[in-house]
Formats: structure tokens, C-alpha cells, sequence
């Protein structure tokens, strides 16, 4: 093999790789950034409070502020926690977070791998969300943490279950596990409207995978001081941080994914599809944002037992039920897609 | 294929060296760490099959489930490791005859493969080859159309075991408060309230 062959076969498709997760990377981290500030911001409007508004234009240097103070902060390992573990666990998180967006399509073509089981690698990766926290909440060595991380185990396991069967109904409509395949299968309509129960039981369950308000318990500030972060300082805290707002913006792009038809405009005429696909997958994915930020400001959190109620005893037999009901109609209609 | 080979051997070589440390680990968080990691390698030994519905199916249902409550149980449980130490030798024999098992059955496979080639083209090859089909497809047809009742058969075991786990362990106590939302919606003001009329300077 010459030398050209090399360059051609193993350090030019490495690159273009690399720019393209770089591509993918930077809009990404500016997004968390720029969430946080969103988050202050709106949750200050709808309590009659401006929000930051002093560094900066508006506040907007804030998150750059923010992320400063932390970083020179100092880092702290307790004593008695198990180092590894202890440092792991951010990390994970945040890794975690990211890789997800590489099967993620911004519009036709526009994706870092499409693969074949795009939907059940996101759901892979969304189950080991709960890693981080466990082992977080284990090797700090502590009560707190370890009690938001039993609390966390249990409830990201208990409703992964509903939103696996979400994920399937969504999958008998495409009949492709191919995530290009099921914004194209949503031309015609948005899977929203004639799903729309499931994209509320995915949207409930999505805040309840991602520990947001009103299901924060493995947080739960008012009786876990910080549940399984207690221990976590500076750098090792941004980084669950910035992991937890990773994870709320990948749960809505996969949600725009599946019900909102990704880059798809709302009708196909005129003034709508002279706007490029990537734009409106943003917009949709602003949207969701936004009313995770909306929830989280209107309602008080669940109590354990009505949380674990809410997925065993009502999403998973509403959603069961919703499968079957979605299987029979389009095999009785005739349409089983190819 | 160099890459795939290099690749192969970092999976290979990652999952059995995890699985030793399983065994050896002298904490037992950290064996369920690394089996998780075992499971990881397999996945993308998986992967590296062409087996890419598998991979995630293993890190789903292995690592995103059956080890998230391993990992429960053996963090609320306080194992006592030198506890666990002193019976090493005991059951020392009784491993290394299930070990010994499993090799000599893993040889005679390998043995069969090498000494009978005709052997391969007896297995019977029921689904078209995966350059035709994604392997889900193939699966699905396997599992659903040429083996539905087989399929169905484990799901009724596996229905019938989860329900003799629920009734074996499940207990009502006597006295715990319980939250009944209908109940509680079915209430009528006349059942939780009723107004007295005080007269002044008696009480109740």
C-alpha cells in the first residue's frame, strides 16, 4: 500500500469525521451554555423577575461568567469516597450526553452516522444516563447522594419502560428503525397529531429520565440538599451540570426526531419551505425547550410513591395498550408499511 | 481490515480482561463495573459481526437493565469482602469442575468445526444473507414467522415466572398508609365535612 493509498484510505475520512463531530460539538456546547441563561431567563419572567441582567448585554456573558467561577474553583475529593468511581461518574454523564448526537439527523444527509438501528442506539445510550448518577451517588461515600441515587435508579428504570413502547408505536408507523427513515415517514403528517398520547407520555417521561422538575427527586434540593451531587465541586459539578442540559436538549431533538418530523417544515408550500431544514429542527427543538423550562417553573415536584404510581400504574399500561391499538389499526387499514 | 483486526483484538482483549477482574475484583461495585464493561466489549464485538441489532439489544436489556439492578442490590447490600474470602477454597473445586465443563464443551465445538467442514453446510441458513436485509428484518422473521410459537412459549414461561416472583415476595402489612387516588376523588364533601353550629359560651 503506497503512501497515497493511506492517506486516502485512513487520514482523510478521519478528518472529515472529526470536523464533522467538531461541526455537531461546537452549536452543541453553545446551546447548554446558552440554556441555562434561557432557563434563568424565562423562569424569571414567568415569576415577575428580570433574570441575569448584569453581565453583559441583557446578561448574556452570563453562562461564560458562570463557567469561569466554576473552573477555578477548587476541586474536592472527599476522603472516604472511591476516587475512580468518584471522577468517572461526571464524565460519563457528560460523554454520555454527546455521543448520542452523532445517529441525530439535522436534515437529509446532514448526519455523523446513519445507521441501520439508530433508534435503538439512542435508547442505549439513554439508558446508561442512570450510570453516572449511581455511581456518583455510591462513591461519594455518603448518605445523601447514595439515597438520590437509589431514588434515580428506580425511577429512570421505570419509565424507560414507557418510553420504550412510545419509541415502538412511533417504529410500527416507519417500519424502519432508521432515524432519516422516520423524519421522511412523517411528510404527509407529523407524527404528533395522530400519536398525540404518546408524545405526551414521551414528553412526561422524558422529563422523568432526564431528572427535571417536576420529578428532580434524585436532586430534591429540599430534602437531599443536592441528592447524588452533593459531594461534586467545581469542575466535576459542570460537568453533571452541563450533562444534565446536554441531556435535555438531546431528549428534544429526539422527540422532534420522532413526532415533530425533524427538519421537516409544517407544509410544504411556499413561504415555510424556503427555510432550511437544520433551522426549523432548531426551532422545534427551542420549543421543547422551552417548555421543559415552563414545567419546571408551574408545577411542585412529585412525591416518590405518586411518581412511581404515575409510570407502573398509568403510562405503561396506557402506553401497552396504545401499541396494540396503533398495530391493529394499521393492519386492519391495510397500512403496514413495507 | 487491518482496522477491523485491530479493532477485534481491543474488544476481544477488553472483554477478557474485564472478566477477570469480575472474578478477582476485591470490591464487589466494582466487579458489576466491570462486567458492564464486559458487556460493552461484547456489544461491539457484535457490532463488528454485522450483528448491529444484537450489540444494541445487549447493551439495552444487559447494561441498561439487568445491571442497573445488579448494581442496586449489591450497593444496598454491605458485603463483607473477607467474609466472602474465607469460603474461596471451599468452593474452589466445585468452579474449577464448571469451568473445566465449559471449556471441554467449547473445544468440542471448536473440534467439530475443524475436523467435519461439511458440518457448515449442513446448518440450516433460514434467513436471506444480511447484504439483502437488515438483520432486524432477518430476526424478525426468524423469531416471529418461523419460530412464533417457540417465541411464544418462552414469553409464557417467562409470564409465568414473573408472576410466581411477584406472589412469593409480595406482602401486604397491616397499618402503612397508602394513597388511593380514585378513593380520593370519589369523596364527597358530605363524607369529610359536616358544620356545627357553635352556640356561644357552651363549646362542643
Amino acid at each position: 500500500m503506497g503512501e497515497g493509498a493511506f492517506l486516502e484510505g485512513y487520514v482523510i475520512p478521519t478528518a472529515i469525521i472529526v470536523a464533522q463531530i467538531v461541526a455537531v460539538m461546537i452549536p452543541i456546547l453553545l446551546g447548554v451554555a446558552y440554556l441555562t441563561y434561557a432557563e434563568r431567563k424565562v423562569i424569571g419572567a414567568i415569576q415577575l423577575r428580570q433574570g441575569p441582567m448584569t453581565v453583559g448585554p441583557f446578561g448574556l456573558l452570563q453562562p461564560i461568567a458562570d463557567a469561569l467561577k466554576l473552573l477555578t474553583k477548587e476541586t474536592i475529593l472527599p476522603a472516604g469516597s472511591n476516587r475512580i468511581v468518584f471522577l468517572m461518574a461526571p464524565m460519563l454523564t457528560f460523554i454520555l450526553a454527546i455521543i448520542a448526537w452523532a445517529v441525530i439527523p439535522f436534515d437529509e444527509g446532514w448526519v455523523i452516522s446513519d445507521i441501520n438501528v439508530g433508534i435503538l442506539y439512542l435508547f442505549a445510550i439513554s439508558s446508561l444516563g442512570v450510570y453516572g448518577v449511581i455511581m456518583a451517588g455510591w462513591a461519594s461515600n455518603s448518605k445523601y447522594p447514595f439515597l438520590g441515587a437509589l431514588r434515580s435508579a428506580a425511577q429512570m428504570v421505570s419509565y424507560e419502560v414507557s418510553i420504550g413502547f412510545v419509541m415502538v408505536t412511533v417504529l410500527l408507523c416507519v417500519g424502519s428503525l432508521n432515524l432519516t427513515d422516520i423524519v421522511m415517514a412523517q411528510q404527509t403528517i407529523w407524527f404528533a397529531v395522530p400519536l398525540l398520547p404518546m408524545f405526551v407520555i414521551f414528553f412526561i417521561s422524558v422529563l422523568a429520565e432526564t431528572n427535571r422538575a417536576p420529578f428532580d427527586l434524585p436532586e430534591g434540593e429540599s430534602e437531599l440538599v443536592a441528592g447524588f451531587m452533593v459531594e461534586y465541586s467545581s469542575m466535576s459539578f459542570a460537568l453533571f451540570f452541563l450533562g444534565e442540559y446536554a441531556n435535555m436538549i438531546l431528549m428534544s431533538g429526539i422527540a422532534t426526531v420522532l413526532f415533530l418530523g425533524g427538519w421537516l417544515p409544517p407544509v410544504d408550500i411556499a413561504p415555510f419551505n424556503w427555510i432550511p431544514g437544520p433551522i426549523w429542527f432548531g426551532l422545534k427543538v427551542a420549543f421543547l425547550l422551552f417548555v421543559f423550562l415552563w414545567v419546571r417553573a408551574t408545577f411542585p415536584r412529585y412525591r416518590y410513591d405518586q411518581l412511581m404510581r404515575l409510570g407502573w400504574k398509568v403510562f405503561l399500561p396506557f402506553s401497552l395498550l396504545w401499541v396494540v391499538l396503533t398495530a391493529g389499526v394499521l393492519v386492519a387499514f391495510d397500512w403496514v408499511p413495507a | 481490515m487491518v482496522i477491523q483486526a485491530l479493532a477485534f483484538y481491543l474488544f476481544a482483549g477488553i472483554t477478557v480482561a474485564s472478566a477477570v477482574m469480575v472474578v478477582s475484583s476485591r470490591n464487589p461495585v466494582h466487579s458489576v463495573l466491570f462486567l458492564i464493561l464486559a458487556f460493552f466489549n461484547s456489544a461491539g464485538l457484535f457490532v463488528l459481526l454485522g450483528a448491529e441489532f444484537l450489540a444494541m439489544i445487549l447493551v439495552i436489556v444487559y447494561v441498561g437493565a439487568v445491571a442497573v439492578l445488579f448494581l442496586f442490590v449489591v450497593m444496598m447490600l454491605d458485603v463483607n469482602v473477607a467474609q466472602l474470602r474465607q469460603g474461596f477454597l471451599q468452593y474452589l473445586p466445585i468452579g474449577m469442575l464448571v469451568g473445566i465443563v465449559l471449556l471441554m464443551e467449547l473445544a468440542l465445538i471448536g473440534g467439530a468445526w475443524v475436523l467435519t467442514p461439511e458440518i457448515e453446510a449442513a446448518l440450516g441458513q433460514p434467513i436471506p444473507p444480511v447484504t439483502e436485509v437488515t438483520n432486524t428484518e432477518a430476526l424478525g422473521q426468524v423469531i416471529y414467522t418461523h419460530y412464533v410459537y417457540l417465541f411464544q412459549a418462552a414469553g409464557l414461561i417467562l409470564l409465568v415466572a414473573m408472576i410466581g416472583a411477584i406472589v412469593l415476595t409480595l406482602r401486604t402489612r397491616e397499618g402503612v398508609k397508602r394513597q388511593s387516588i380514585s378513593k380520593q376523588n370519589a369523596k364527597q364533601r358530605s363524607e369529610a365535612v359536616t358544620v356545627v353550629k357553635v352556640p356561644t359560651g357552651e363549646g362542643m
